[in-house]
């Protein structure tokens, strides 16, 4: 049975019903096809109902209430708001709100969640058990439970105002919240900041001609003291030099309250310490694995090569723990950022609590304020990580 | 001296003690605690903060706390620590928040049933294991019918699907006219989907559906819905059917006998309430709440994410578009936000007058959040996969779900476990939220009982309780991944 086989070029597909569902590109074609339709058919449905709806009820899409007087007041705010400012205010006060517990929280973990972290991994059995257990416990309770125990704590064990504790006459803890001294800046204090611009600047400029001189004559430079007496240094001796121009109104007791100096309110801290208290533990699980990760060939290779420990550990380790250590973390700080949401529990003015909460009851407006709320946390997001996506993209492994 | 002397055949000498110094509680402690100046200060720095911490944590907690106390006055009176009198006196509401007292007992078979049902899916040497799953395959329609209530339908029509549809379709010989699968999973998901969908019309949206069968009277519609059934348990009693045909009878007769009865409203003669008293779900909370979301959201939202991660690898373009904008939106926004979006917005979006039960709208946007979550996961699974995998199985002339199912989604699923439980733990932590929209979930069920003047003050004790359930079911669920995670790992270990 040797036959010769012919090779020909194969068959010019020719189109036929047939062949729509058999052969696969024309398969895929179709179920695109049905797909957008399918999702088309389900958009104009929705669509038809919220016109019918709006119809229905009399309701005119629009966000010009957003010009209203809001007419409800918001006791933690950065930017000047009362019950006459509009709810464009409003959404503007609980926006900055929420990037303010988001950024002191994101800050605050990320300083005890590598300390965790690093602590885990210890040698010492009893201090690496006891970040376990913190890890453990703390990772395995809903973090509203976390906001609502901590607030709790606040309001029910810290003294009342008349009894507050009192650190140095000038810090004092009670249940409507911690008051400290705040600066007040004189007029000769924009030369201090000038100065720490400068001092940034010529570090990081100073740091980048180190590299280059490195890099061509192999001399190394004191980079760190450098860096170190430009950034620190340079702003206190202006600061010295322009005869310290900066006050502190330290808050007193007057009345019912204390009065001057800042108030961190029982709110904002409730929800900066649980949410900083519970992304730490995830973030300690993150730095755990990015740092046992790292080969342990690694580290006895640079030793081999003569590196000191704390080289090894700066050069070869650390650079390549946060390569696994960064995409991790970025998440962790949008989740910081989201659950900053659930300020609502406790009465902490986000921009959930105003815009999607207050306002919307009283305008109605169900569909415009929670489109303007979807709209925020999404191009939080957004930014978020793609600052943190920049980052990695620099640390990145270059391949081939 | 005479074991120094003594000769042994090689292999036969028996094992020495270390030497001194090498073993032992010393030893152990020196390795571990005080190996180097600096361990030594922070081992000590770390027991003296133990020392501060856990005597009055301990006290508080057990041994100067109140366990049964009429009022806060009479706790404090009592003793300085925790007041868990409190607790004791709610832990009914605690438990089941409002279900009517006389009715707690199908919350409790329930929760029996789904222990059981548990055990043959966690467990793969439970005695009998087949047979358990399928009741397994049948408890969702069961705990359906206990919680809610009716006439029963459901849970008939559970037991039906579990005990005749799943067998027919997993144990049918796989004949020449199949060619190598039949892909049994879609036919079982398309009964499901059949059934749950019209099911769940009929009770949650008070449009009803009328087709105009009312005329057929009673006896006749109880006729057709036998014969249905009839037909659907065919397979099971007529060996000479070829796979294929078996598989597809027996879920096709499935669907239809499920979608006659909702829409024909058969009851044999019982009304809906006749069974079982039907109990609104505004009256579920605590505890069982949070299982109910908790446990429906991860079973819903597995095969759900698993689509949705194929899809944001699809090489069709749109589905890949419509998946990838899908996940990046629910993931970009918060779940608080979009259970307001369910529970302020989503009315707008369906026909004027249809109301549409709170719990199923905040059920579906969990199921949604947590489903995009585990695409992402399942995502990360499929892109370890090499291509040679897929490859491979093209080659083999499997089809794409042949591929997926059978080549790459099993390694891709096993290595992605420990992501699927976490974000399993994460959708069973954030039942919590719905609280904010007014479900009396136990952190709702405790900040009612707060505003009790005989009780105020007691925050702690309530969300140390609340922390502690909390702790043991994510706990669990976390050490169970592990052992999954070591049983399932087949290949070598790079250590």
């Amino acid at each position: 049975m040797s036959q010769s086989i012919d090779y020909q070029a194969p068959p010019r597909q020719s189109f036929s019903i047939g062949k729509i569902w058999t052969d696969k590109r024309t398969r895929g074609l179709v179920i695109q096809l049905l797909a957008t339709l399918a999702i088309c058919a389900v958009v104009l449905y929705l669509a038809g109902n919220v016109v019918e709806n709006f119809q229905k009820l009399g309701k005119p899409f629009g966000f010009g209430f957003l010009q209203q007087e809001a007419g409800y007041d918001i006791n933690q705010r950065l930017v000047e708001y009362n019950s006459q400012s509009t709810h464009l205010r409003a959404a503007v006060v609980g926006i900055l709100n929420t990037l303010l517990v988001a950024v002191c929280g994101i800050i605050l973990a990320s300083i005890l969640g590598f300390i965790l972290g690093v602590l885990r991994l210890s040698p010492n059995w009893i201090v690496n058990r006891l970040a376990y257990c913190y890890i453990e416990f703390v990772r395995n309770v809903p973090v509203l439970v976390h906001i609502l125990l901590v607030h709790g704590i606040l309001v029910h064990s810290l003294p009342k105002t008349r009894q507050a504790i009192d650190v140095a006459d000038s810090f004092f803890f009670t249940n409507r919240g911690f008051f400290v001294p705040k600066p007040i800046m004189e007029p000769l204090f924009w030369l201090v900041l000038a100065a720490f611009v400068i001092g940034v600047v010529y570090a990081f400029w100073y740091r980048r001609m180190a590299r280059i001189k490195q890099a061509a004559t192999g001399e190394q430079s004191p980079v760190f003291w450098v860096m170190l007496g430009s950034i620190v240094g340079v702003p206190i001796v202006a600061f010295l030099l322009t005869g310290m121009p900066l006050a502190w109104d330290i808050p007193a007791l007057k009345g019912f309250n204390f009065k001057g100096g800042m108030a961190l309110r029982p709110e904002f801290l409730s929800l900066w310490l649980a949410l900083s208290l519970y992304t730490a533990a995830f973030i300690a699980e993150n730095v755990r694995s990015g740092i046992e990760a790292v080969n342990k060939g690694q580290t006895e290779a640079a030793l081999a090569l003569g590196l000191p420990r704390k080289r090894t550990l700066n050069l070869v380790v650390i650079p390549q723990a946060m390569r696994v250590i960064i995409p991790p973390l970025n998440s962790q700080y949008l989740n910081i950022t989201k659950n900053s949401s659930l300020a609502i529990a406790i009465g902490y003015m986000d921009i959930v609590a105003t815009i999607g909460g207050i306002s919307l009851n009283q305008t109605g407006r169900e569909m415009e304020c929670m489109l303007i709320v979807l709209g925020l946390y999404l191009t939080f997001s957004l930014v978020i990580s793609s600052v943190m996506n920049w980052y990695n993209n620099r640390l990145a492994l270059v391949e081939r | 001296m005479e074991t120094a002397t003594r000769a042994y055949p090689p292999g036969e000498h028996p094992d020495q003690k270390p030497p001194i110094g090498q073993s032992g509680v010393l030893y152990w402690m020196h390795k571990n605690l005080f190996s180097s100046p600096f361990n030594v200060i922070l081992t000590l720095l770390t027991a003296y903060f133990l020392y501060l911490l856990l005597p009055p944590l301990f006290g508080w907690l057990m041994i100067d706390s109140v366990f049964v106390a009429d009022s806060r006055d009479h706790c404090r009176e009592l003793g300085s620590g925790a007041c868990w009198g409190f607790i004791g006196k709610r832990l009914g509401q605690f438990t089941y928040g409002f279900y009517p007292h006389d009715e707690r007992w199908r919350v409790v078979l329930c929760f029996a049933l789904f222990v059981a049902a548990c055990v043959p899916i966690l467990w793969d040497g439970a005695p009998n294991r087949k047979k358990w799953l399928y009741f397994a395959a049948a408890f969702p329609f069961i705990a359906f019918w206990l919680l809610i209530g009716g006439n029963g339908s459901i849970a008939a029509y559970g037991i039906l699907f579990a005990l005749v549809v799943v067998p027919v379709v997993y144990f049918s010989p796989i004949d020449d006219a199949d060619g190598a699968d039949t892909g049994g999973l879609t036919y079982v998901l398309l009964a499901v989907w059949a059934f749950l969908l019209i099911g769940l019309q009929n009770i949650f949206f008070s449009t009803d559906v009328d087709i105009g069968i009312g005329g057929l009277g009673n006896v006749m519609r109880t006729l057709i819905t036998l014969l249905l059934i009839g037909l659907t348990m065919v397979p099971l009693f007529h060996r000479g059917m070829a796979g294929k045909l078996r598989r597809q009878w027996a879920t096709g007769f499935f669907a239809l006998a499920a979608l006659w009865h909702f829409v024909g409203g058969t009851n044999f003669g019982f009304s809906s309430d006749h069974l079982l008293t039907i109990v609104d779900t505004d009256q579920f909370g605590g505890f069982m709440l949070t299982m109910v979301i908790g446990v429906t959201g991860i079973v819903v939202s597995l095969p759900l994410g698993i689509l949705l991660a194929l899809g944001r690898q699809s090489d069709l373009h749109i589905i890949r578009w419509v998946c990838t904008g899908f996940i990046e939106f629910i993931r970009g926004v918060p779940l608080i936000a979009l259970l307001f979006v369910a529970s302020t917005m989503l009315n707008y979006f369906l026909p004027p007058g249809s109301n549409f039960d709170l719990l199923l709208r905040v059920l579906i946007m969990v199921v949604l959040f947590s489903a995009a979550y585990l695409a992402e996961v399942v995502r990360g699974g499929l892109q370890a996969i090499p291509k040679g995998q897929t490859e491979a199985a093209d080659a083999m002339g499997l089809r794409y779900w042949q591929s997926m199912r059978l080549i790459v989604l099993p390694q891709a699923l096993k290595i992605s476990i420990p992501g699927i439980v976490n974000t399993f733990i994460g959708l069973f932590k954030d039942t919590t939220l719905v609280v904010i929209i007014g479900l009396l979930d136990p952190l709702g069920i405790g900040r009612a009982s707060l505003s009790d003047t005989k009780w105020q003050g007691l925050s702690t004790e309530v969300y140390v309780f609340i922390a502690i359930f909390f702790f043991i079911c994510c706990f669990s669920m976390s050490r169970y991944s592990i052992y999954l995670e070591n049983k399932l790992h087949t290949g070598h270990r790079e250590d």
